[in-house]
């Protein structure tokens, strides 16, 4: 029996992620044929349901809803009655009389999407919810670094930046954990949780323990000013790539990657973007491949 | 569980299949594109044959399950595999491959999947055993073995690379 809701990555057992990450190759495999689409989903209505402003994740789904054949609708929230103080439960309802088979929910609130999946018979896949999860970005991440390092069990990625409130660094480790990667964070002491996972607070002992892939958490600016970092340029001196730790990254042969939007010169310097093991591109094409293998699995209980 | 098919007669009906694919070929280059699953290991062991009789063949492996008519009424989706078709089928003289022809909805789902690649000039159909009971206006070019079975009847095919034995089975249903 699939499932109807995809919520979180705690909840996958290992044998769920190699299924995803499995089918999602010959999704990704469509994109280089002239015809891109599907029809799998043909008749099935995609709702889009983001209460937090996104254009990456927004559209990666609204991609892969559309390659499947799916019927997308955004419902713009900003400009809905939401704003006019209706409540998410309202709203739901609401969307259930549209008949929608799948909702993808983005919320400030942690938790709110898997209670709106509670509420409906519709499949709702979690597309980010507070500091909580970001299981999507998980999936992409971890399919992204098993094309690189096949054999994922033992390889090791360290997680540099703002953990502490960031979503996609709690998807993304427990993701990797699941797969036998060895992970560890690296940050501003007070930005780091002290987990099971190795920690950091210092860049030049988190390379020395050797890592395969450094991830870059970006930087969110609205927390700047909370004095949880000083300035752009100190931040970038101290956990960025700069043009002179970018050789010896080269020189090690080490992968890069970040969620995006990237801030340049402040977590990554621009000659990144054209060093050759530098993914964040290739993350992008494979969110939608990702994308693509977790709405053809789910079921929704709807008639 | 009745065996209606050993590994002598399975062999017999693939070399009827490239006997009838060879013969109608010509000088022609010969396009094979088998269904998962089985349907690529039948097409393999014709492209073999035809090989063996000096003929050219491509080989292509389509997987069905996103162009199939019947995802929203299943429990849990097919398993997805890859489809490798790499070769250029505009204007070429596919065949398609397949285990077994039965209502033809694989087919038809074959025909969208395949038309997605490329618009061939000519699509043919060759099956290792029709079963009957069409639900589809579709027929086989090519035939290995007829089989005579009830509608309800459950036809399994065994192959060696898959299944690790070649029998062709009949369960039936009263």
């Amino acid at each position: 029996m699939a499932r109807k809701d995809f919520l979180d990555i705690v909840s996958l057992d290992r044998e769920e992620i190699i299924h995803l990450l499995d089918q999602a190759v010959p999704f990704k495999e469509l994109f280089t044929r002239s015809v891109k689409k599907v029809p799998a989903l043909k008749g099935k209505t995609v709702l889009m349901l983001f209460y937090e402003p996104s254009t990456r994740t927004l559209s990666s789904f609204e991609v892969a809803a559309k390659r499947l054949s799916a019927d997308v609708t955004i419902f713009d929230v900003p400009h809905s009655s939401v704003t006019k103080g209706e409540s998410v439960r309202d709203t739901i309802d609401t969307l259930q009389a549209m008949r929608a088979d799948y909702i993808v929910v983005r919320h400030q609130l942690a938790g709110q999407p898997a209670a709106i999946a509670r509420q409906t018979g519709a499949s709702v896949i979690n597309a980010g919810d507070g500091a909580h999860a970001h299981p999507t970005q998980g999936l992409l991440d971890a399919f992204t670094f098993r094309e690189v390092c096949p054999e994922m069990a033992g390889r090791k990625v360290v997680i540099m930046g703002d953990v502490l409130h960031s979503r996609v660094a709690r998807s993304t480790s427990t993701i990797l954990d699941k797969l036998g990667v060895e992970v560890a964070f690296c940050g501003p002491g007070s930005l780091v949780p002290r987990t099971r996972f190795k920690r950091f607070t210092n860049y030049e002992e988190a390379m020395k323990w050797g890592p395969d892939v450094v991830y870059l958490l970006r930087v969110q600016k609205e927390r700047m000013d909370q004095s949880f970092f000083p300035s752009d340029r100190e931040y970038h001196n101290v956990y960025g790539i700069t043009e002179e730790r970018l050789k010896r990254i080269a020189g090690e042969g080490i992968y890069v990657m970040h969620p995006g939007p990237i801030n340049r010169g402040v977590e990554l310097c621009d000659g990144v973007l054209d060093y050759e093991r530098c993914l964040i591109s290739r993350q992008v094409e494979n969110g939608i491949a990702a994308r693509m293998s977790v709405l053809y699995d789910l079921k929704p209980q709807v008639s | 569980m009745s065996l209606a098919l050993n590994q002598s007669a399975i062999a017999t009906a693939v070399s009827r299949l490239a006997d009838q694919i060879f013969q109608a070929a010509g000088h022609e280059t010969i396009d094979l594109v088998g269904i998962r699953s089985r349907g690529d290991e039948v097409a393999e062991r014709v492209a073999a044959e035809l090989r063996g009789k000096g003929a050219q063949v491509r080989f292509g492996v389509l997987d069905i399950s996103l162009y199939r008519d019947d995802l929203a009424h299943l429990s849990s989706n097919p398993k997805l595999q890859s489809s490798e078709i790499d070769f250029p089928i505009d204007e070429s003289r596919v065949i398609l491959v397949d285990d077994v022809l039965f209502t033809g909805r694989t087919i038809r789902a074959a025909f969208d999947a395949l038309f997605d690649y490329g618009r061939p000039r000519v699509v043919e159909l060759a099956v290792l055993i029709d079963r009957g009971h069409r639900e589809l206006p579709i027929s086989p070019t090519y035939v290995g073995e007829y089989l005579q079975t009830a509608r309800l009847d459950h036809v399994v095919v065994s192959l060696e690379k898959t299944d690790g034995k070649d029998a062709v089975e009949i369960i039936s249903k009263q």
